[in-house]
C-alpha cells in the first residue's frame, strides 16, 4: 500500500486534481477554502501549469470555462456565498457542454452567511446550480481519503459527459487533517490521450453542430435539441448512482445523511449497535443523481424510522428522502445550521428522543 | 477506543503545532485513526487558539467533541471556557505558570506543569508546547513516547539542530506525567 500522508481537506484536494491532470485554476479568496488556491499558487507552476488569482468569482469562473473548453483539465474552487456567484458560469458551461471540474466546501448561510462549516447548499447544488434546468453529477465526500479519490475520479465523469461536475464538500472536512493515501501522478502521455479523445476543442471555425465537441451555448431551434440531447445524458446516470448502505440488512432505524453529517452518524450507529438498537444508514455518495431506490426499497414492515442528519436548517436533503419514502414511515431530523457544528454525542442524543419514541 | 482532546491557549503559545505534532506523528507512525480539526476565523496574536485531536483505533466520527477525555489549557481564559467540556473522570492539562485560578471540580484528574517557566528554564521559551505534549503522553499513554520522537524528528528535518533540545523538552514533560498519571 502507499505510504498514507497527513493532509487538510482543502491541500489534499488541490494534490489530487493535480495528480488527475489539472494544470489550470482560478479562483477567489473566501473562506474556508482558501488553502486550494494557495497550495495551487505554489504548486501549478512546478507542474508547468498555471494559476491565476481571479478579480472576482464571476471572472474566475469565466476563466474556467474558457480553460476547460480547450481540453485541459482545470479547477476551480470557492464556498458557498462565492458559488453563488458561480451560477452564470456553471450555466454557460452546462449549455455548452464543457467539462469542468469545481469544488464548493460549504459554510455557513444564507447570505454571507458565517466562515464556520455547514451544509446548506444542498438544494442548490443538486438541484439549480444555476439557470436552465441542467443537471450535474455532484460527489459528497465524508473524509478527506474521500475528497483526493472523487476530484481524482471527477475529470473522468466530466470528460465521459461532457458536462461539469461539482464535488460538494464542507468546512469541516476543508480545515481538518486525516491521513490520505494519494493517487498516482497522470502521465503527460495518459493526459494527452484524454485530451486527444475531444478533439478539436476549439469553438472557433466550426460551424455549429460540426466537428467541435463542445457547442457554442446553441441558439434558436439548436437549443431544444441541445436540452434534449442533454436530457437524454442524464437519464443515463443510473449506472453512476452510489450509496453506501451501512449494517442496513437488519436495521430498523435509519439515518439518513451524507458527507460530514454522514461520518458522524457511522459513529452513532455503532454506539446504538452496542446498546442493541438495530440502527443502520443510507449514505448517498453521489447526491446527484440521488439514490431513491435504496429509500424507496426499504423494508417499511421492519423500518420504524428515519432519521435525516445534516448540518442545515430548515433540512434540503430531506426533500429527496421524502420523495423516496412517500410518507411510509415517521422522519424524524437532527440540524444544525449556521456554522454550528454537529458532534457525535448531539447526533445520538437525537436520535435517543426520536427511538423512544417508535420503538 | 476513541480519545478526545482538545487544546486551548494564547495565540503564540503553540496550541495548533502541539495538536499537529501529535496528529501527524500518530498517523505517520501508528496504523491508528486520527483527525486534527482546529479553530479558524478571525485570529490575533495574543487572541484565543484552540484544536481538537482524535485518535481511534474505529472510523473517526466527528474530528470535534464536546464531551472530551482530555483537555489541555495553556491560559486563564481557556480553563473558564472548555472545563464544563471535559468529561467525568477526564484529565485536565494545566499550565501551572500561567493558570492559577483554582479549578471548582473534583471529577477529574488533574496534572500540573509549569510549562512556560520550564521552557524559559532551559532557554528554549517556545518549546512550553513541547514540553506540554510531553506531559500529556507520559500521563495518558495515549501514544509510546517514540511516536512523538519520531514525529520531532521529521518535523525539524530541515532544521536538525532544532531536534535534540525539542526531544529533550519532550522527555522533561515526559517525566512529570508520568509521575502524575492516575
Amino acid at each position: 500500500m502507499a505510504e498514507r500522508v497527513f493532509m487538510k481537506g482543502t491541500e489534499a484536494i488541490a494534490e489530487a486534481a493535480v495528480r488527475a491532470g489539472c494544470r489550470f485554476f482560478a479562483g477567489y479568496p473566501i473562506t474556508p477554502q482558501n488553502e486550494i488556491p494557495e497550495y495551487m499558487a505554489r504548486r501549478l507552476p512546478e507542474v508547468g501549469g498555471t494559476f491565476v488569482q481571479g478579480e472576482s468569482e464571476v471572472a474566475s469562473v469565466n476563466m474556467l470555462y474558457g480553460a476547460a473548453s480547450t481540453g485541459i483539465r482545470a479547477m476551480s474552487s470557492s464556498s458557498s456565498c462565492g458559488i453563488s456567484l458561480y451560477s452564470e458560469g456553471v450555466s454557460y458551461c452546462a449549455s455548452a457542454r464543457i467539462p469542468m471540474v469545481y469544488v464548493n466546501v460549504q459554510r455557513g448561510g444564507p447570505g454571507i452567511g458565517a466562515i464556520q462549516p455547514a451544509q446548506q447548499d444542498y438544494m442548490q447544488a443538486t438541484k439549480a446550480s444555476g439557470n436552465g434546468g441542467f443537471r450535474m453529477i455532484v460527489l459528497a465526500p465524508d473524509s478527506v481519503q474521500e475528497c483526493v479519490d472523487m476530484v481524482y475520479e471527477a475529470y473522468d465523469l466530466a470528460e465521459r459527459d461532457q458536462n461539469p461536475v461539482l464535488v460538494l464538500t464542507d468546512g469541516v472536512m476543508g480545515t481538518m487533517m486525516e491521513p490520505v493515501v494519494l493517487p498516482p501522478m497522470k502521465s503527460d502521455k495518459e493526459l494527452e490521450e484524454c485530451r486527444a479523445k475531444f478533439l478539436p476543442r476549439a469553438i472557433i471555425g466550426h460551424p455549429l453542430g460540426q466537428q467541435a465537441t463542445c457547442r457554442p451555448g446553441s441558439v434558436g431551434d439548436g437549443q431544444e435539441q441541445a436540452n434534449i440531447e442533454a436530457a437524454a445524458m442524464y437519464e443515463t446516470w443510473d449506472k453512476d448512482i452510489r450509496v453506501e448502505e451501512f449494517m442496513m440488512d437488519d436495521a430498523e432505524i435509519v439515518f439518513a445523511a451524507y458527507g460530514i453529517s454522514a461520518r458522524i452518524s457511522r459513529a452513532v450507529i455503532r454506539q446504538l449497535r452496542k446498546e442493541g438498537i438495530k440502527a443502520g444508514m443510507i449514505r448517498p455518495i453521489t447526491i446527484s443523481p440521488f439514490p431513491y431506490d435504496s429509500f424507496r426499497n426499504l423494508d417499511f414492515n421492519r423500518v420504524k424510522g428515519i432519521i435525516d442528519v445534516e448540518m442545515s436548517i430548515p433540512a434540503q436533503m430531506r426533500w429527496d428522502v421524502d420523495f423516496a419514502v412517500q410518507g411510509r414511515c415517521p422522519i424524524h431530523e437532527v440540524l444544525r445550521s449556521g456554522g454550528q457544528l454537529l458532534t457525535n454525542d448531539q447526533v445520538l442524543k437525537g436520535a435517543r428522543e426520536f427511538i423512544k419514541e417508535v420503538l | 477506543m476513541e480519545r478526545n482532546l482538545m487544546i486551548a491557549g494564547f495565540g503564540g503559545q503553540g496550541v495548533m503545532t502541539m495538536g499537529k505534532l501529535l496528529a501527524e506523528a500518530t498517523s505517520q507512525a501508528t496504523d491508528l485513526n486520527v483527525t486534527f480539526f482546529p479553530s479558524y476565523g478571525a485570529a490575533m496574536r495574543g487572541g484565543t487558539a484552540n484544536c481538537y485531536v482524535v485518535i481511534s483505533d474505529d472510523q473517526i466520527g466527528a474530528p470535534v467533541s464536546y464531551s472530551l477525555e482530555d483537555l489541555v489549557v495553556m491560559n486563564g481564559p481557556s480553563l473558564h471556557k472548555f472545563l464544563p467540556n471535559l468529561k467525568s473522570g477526564g484529565n485536565l492539562f494545566v499550565n501551572s505558570t500561567i493558570v492559577t485560578d483554582p479549578v471548582d471540580r473534583d471529577d477529574i484528574n488533574i496534572i500540573k506543569a509549569p510549562v512556560t517557566q520550564m521552557s524559559i528554564d532551559i532557554g528554549n521559551p517556545r518549546a512550553l508546547n513541547v514540553i506540554m505534549l510531553g506531559v500529556y503522553v507520559g500521563a495518558t499513554n495515549a501514544v509510546p513516547p517514540e511516536v512523538i520522537e519520531k514525529g520531532i524528528a521529521h518535523k525539524f528535518a530541515k532544521k536538525p539542530k532544532l531536534i535534540d533540545p525539542n526531544v529533550e523538552a519532550f522527555r522533561m514533560g515526559l517525566e512529570i506525567g508520568k509521575a502524575q498519571a492516575k
